[in-house]
């Protein structure tokens, strides 16, 4: 049990009549990369949402790092350990990287409140030492984001994340709007997490993606998961079956 | 299928994603740089018809008797007379790159001077008892000047917390909350002396306004907050919520309390510029202040602070308000009506705000 980060139990979220998830069970284990894989609407980001704070479930429980996690906003979840990489990116464009990696949580010389002087040397250093972390190659660190291709943008906000996350790092759709170079460098920043023995939840539609990067896939259909599988177990098109509802999981769930 | 391998060729190159190289060229000069710039055209405009046309110079000395370079008077004439709009156009200029934007500055002028003077009064002009001082009989009168200063500063800190908590708590538009405020604070500054101008102020509030000594509070305020802007959290977070709002929510910041503080500090700058305007005239009038506010922001504008928000510098701010200055006293230099002032300041206002525009655009277009 010790080993487990995360952990829910019977996760259930209606929006009125609708049904956007129910009864998932789910676990991640230290140094697991999980993938989340469903068509749109399969329940991947209401799951998601549920997890770190920004909507309340249903019904359900969630565990998170050993205790039982009601967390009340993504502020407090993010408080808890969960960095979450959001599809729209939550970058400030005229600000430049050290200041975004930074946002809210600026490390102050002395403090005087909000006229606490800023400590700008320690944070450049740092931020130096996470891109090299996370293998992320930023020209200039001064540029503002403004001024930043998508890709750069992407690998700001995942650097942002693998800073400060100690516990659980999620990425819903990190890639879907980059290019091939810039998706290789993302998943280049990955792999480095998975050295570094990260937790991470991917939600992906990638399935050469989804192979090449994670240990274990789970798939969402109708809300409902339909599929816990090993990577090795399994290959894209048992995927695809389970995807489409061709193939229907609850033999193995219950037998796992 | 193997972009895997060709990412790590990716991740060894050592010019960012995907070989993309970091053009220092494209780099943006400073936007200040920029307004500078406009800065030096416009003298030299002058400088150039006022050769031509009228054989004197706008900028250096032409009189014998005087023994200069630069012809001082004029230019200190120039920053004089926008300094204490300048000292206004800082806490504007803090406003707007918070994304908001604050039209009661010039009402809250009016209404700061009018009861702050009343606490600076003599009691006896030339022998007689001081026939403007509105608080004679209760004895209020030749109080020590850091009380007429403590209430101007009570007067900003209440419309500012009024106006923060008005945009920050019910989430009505910048706009309309301080387009309230300003139309109440014009009506306080009218209702305190009943319309009457109140005069007479003690020989320590005056000197607050005397001689250079508006310069010297603008620009005092302008490093103070120049600094505070670029080195404290507080400077990080005015730019972090002007450019991204949900961005600078999602990381933790109060944005709520953020903007409070920033429409707080913004009227208490603009009661300081009332303390300085009227200790400046020796009087205080209801309608003191009129227009400041759209001058103010004329001068953030024109300094290159983007009015949607998270870009500019008080140090723009102040290049802009000296290009204020300069045309209001180039136009005084080729003695041409001050009808035209108001015209030129008009499209000046609308030009900048397009040119920004056009900047942004250009921006977003990837150019």
């Amino acid at each position: 049990m010790s080993d487990i980060v995360l952990k829910t139990e019977n996760l259930t979220k209606r929006y009125g009549g609708v049904h956007a998830l129910e009864g998932a069970n789910f676990e991640l284990r230290k140094g697991e990369h999980v993938a989340i894989m469903g068509d749109n609407g399969a329940g991947k980001s209401t799951f998601v949402r549920q997890i770190t704070g920004v909507e309340q479930r249903t019904d359900g429980k969630v565990w998170f790092d050993g205790k039982e996690a009601n967390f009340a906003g993504p502020i407090e979840a993010r408080e808890a350990g969960i960095e979450t990489v959001f599809q729209n990116l939550a970058l400030a464009d005229d600000l430049d990287v050290p200041s975004n990696l930074f946002l809210g949580r600026e490390k102050v010389l002395f403090n005087l409140g909000p006229f606490s002087i800023l400590d700008r040397k320690y944070m450049r250093k740092a931020t130096e030492a996470a891109l090299v972390r996370t293998a992320v190659k930023i020209p200039n660190l001064s540029s503002t984001i403004r001024h930043m291709s998508g890709g750069q943008r992407q690998c700001v906000a995942i650097a942002r994340t693998a800073t400060f996350a100690s516990k659980l790092i999620i990425m819903d759709e990190p890639t879907a709007a980059l290019g091939v170079q810039e998706t290789a460098q993302v998943e280049n920043i990955i792999r480095t997490l998975k050295a570094n023995g990260e937790p991470l939840i991917l939600i992906s539609h990638n399935m050469r993606q989804v192979f090449d990067l994670v240990d274990r896939i789970v798939v969402f259909r109708r809300g409902k998961i339909v599929a816990n599988l090993r990577k090795q177990d399994t290959d894209g098109n048992d995927i695809v079956a389970y995807i489409t509802g061709s193939k229907t999981g609850e033999a193995e769930l219950a037998a796992a | 299928m193997n972009a895997a391998d060709g990412g790590k060729d990716v991740a060894q190159t050592s010019h960012g994603i995907g070989g993309l190289t970091y053009d220092a060229k494209k780099r943006a000069w400073p936007a200040e740089f920029n307004v500078f710039l406009a800065l030096v055209i416009l003298v030299g405009a002058f400088e150039l018809i006022g050769r031509v046309f009228l054989g004197d110079s706008f900028l250096f000395n032409t009189r014998d008797n005087v023994d200069a370079i630069f012809n001082e008077q004029r230019l200190q004439i120039i920053i004089l007379q926008v300094s204490i709009v300048g000292i206004i156009a800082i806490g504007v200029t803090q406003v707007i790159i918070c994304g908001g934007i604050d039209l009661s500055s010039g009402s809250v002028v009016g209404a700061t001077a009018m009861i702050a003077m009343s606490f600076a009064q003599v009691a006896t002009v030339n022998g007689n008892p001081n026939p403007k001082a509105m608080f004679i009989d209760y004895g209020l009168t030749d109080l020590p000047v850091i009380v007429p200063l403590l209430v101007a500063i009570g007067c900003g800190l209440i419309a500012g917390l009024v106006n923060g908590a008005l945009i920050a708590y019910t989430r009505i538009p910048p706009f309309i909350a301080t387009l309230g405020m300003m139309v109440t604070a014009r009506g306080i500054a009218k209702w305190w002396s009943k319309g009457q101008p109140i005069s007479f102020p003690t020989e320590s509030f005056a000197g607050i306004g005397k001689g250079l000594m508006p310069v010297i509070i603008f620009i005092s305020l302008a490093i103070l907050f120049q600094l505070i802007l670029s080195y404290t959290k507080y400077g990080k977070h005015c730019y972090a919520i002007g450019s991204n709002e949900d961005a600078a929510r999602m990381s933790g910041i109060k944005i709520a309390n953020h903007k409070v503080l920033v429409y707080v500090i913004a009227s208490i700058l603009a009661s300081l510029a009332a303390v300085v305007l009227c200790s400046k005239n020796l009087t205080a009038q209801a309608g003191m202040g009129v227009m400041y506010e759209l001058d103010a922001i004329a001068m953030a504008v024109i300094g290159g602070v983007s009015l949607s928000g998270g870009r500019g510098s008080i140090v723009g701010t102040v290049i802009g308000s000296l290009i204020f200055g300069v045309i209001i006293s180039g136009f005084t230099f080729l003695r041409l009506d001050a009808y035209y002032q108001e015209m030129v300041k008009g499209v000046i206002i609308v030009g900048a705000v397009v040119l920004d525009q056009w900047r942004q655009r250009r921006r977003a277009i990837g150019a």
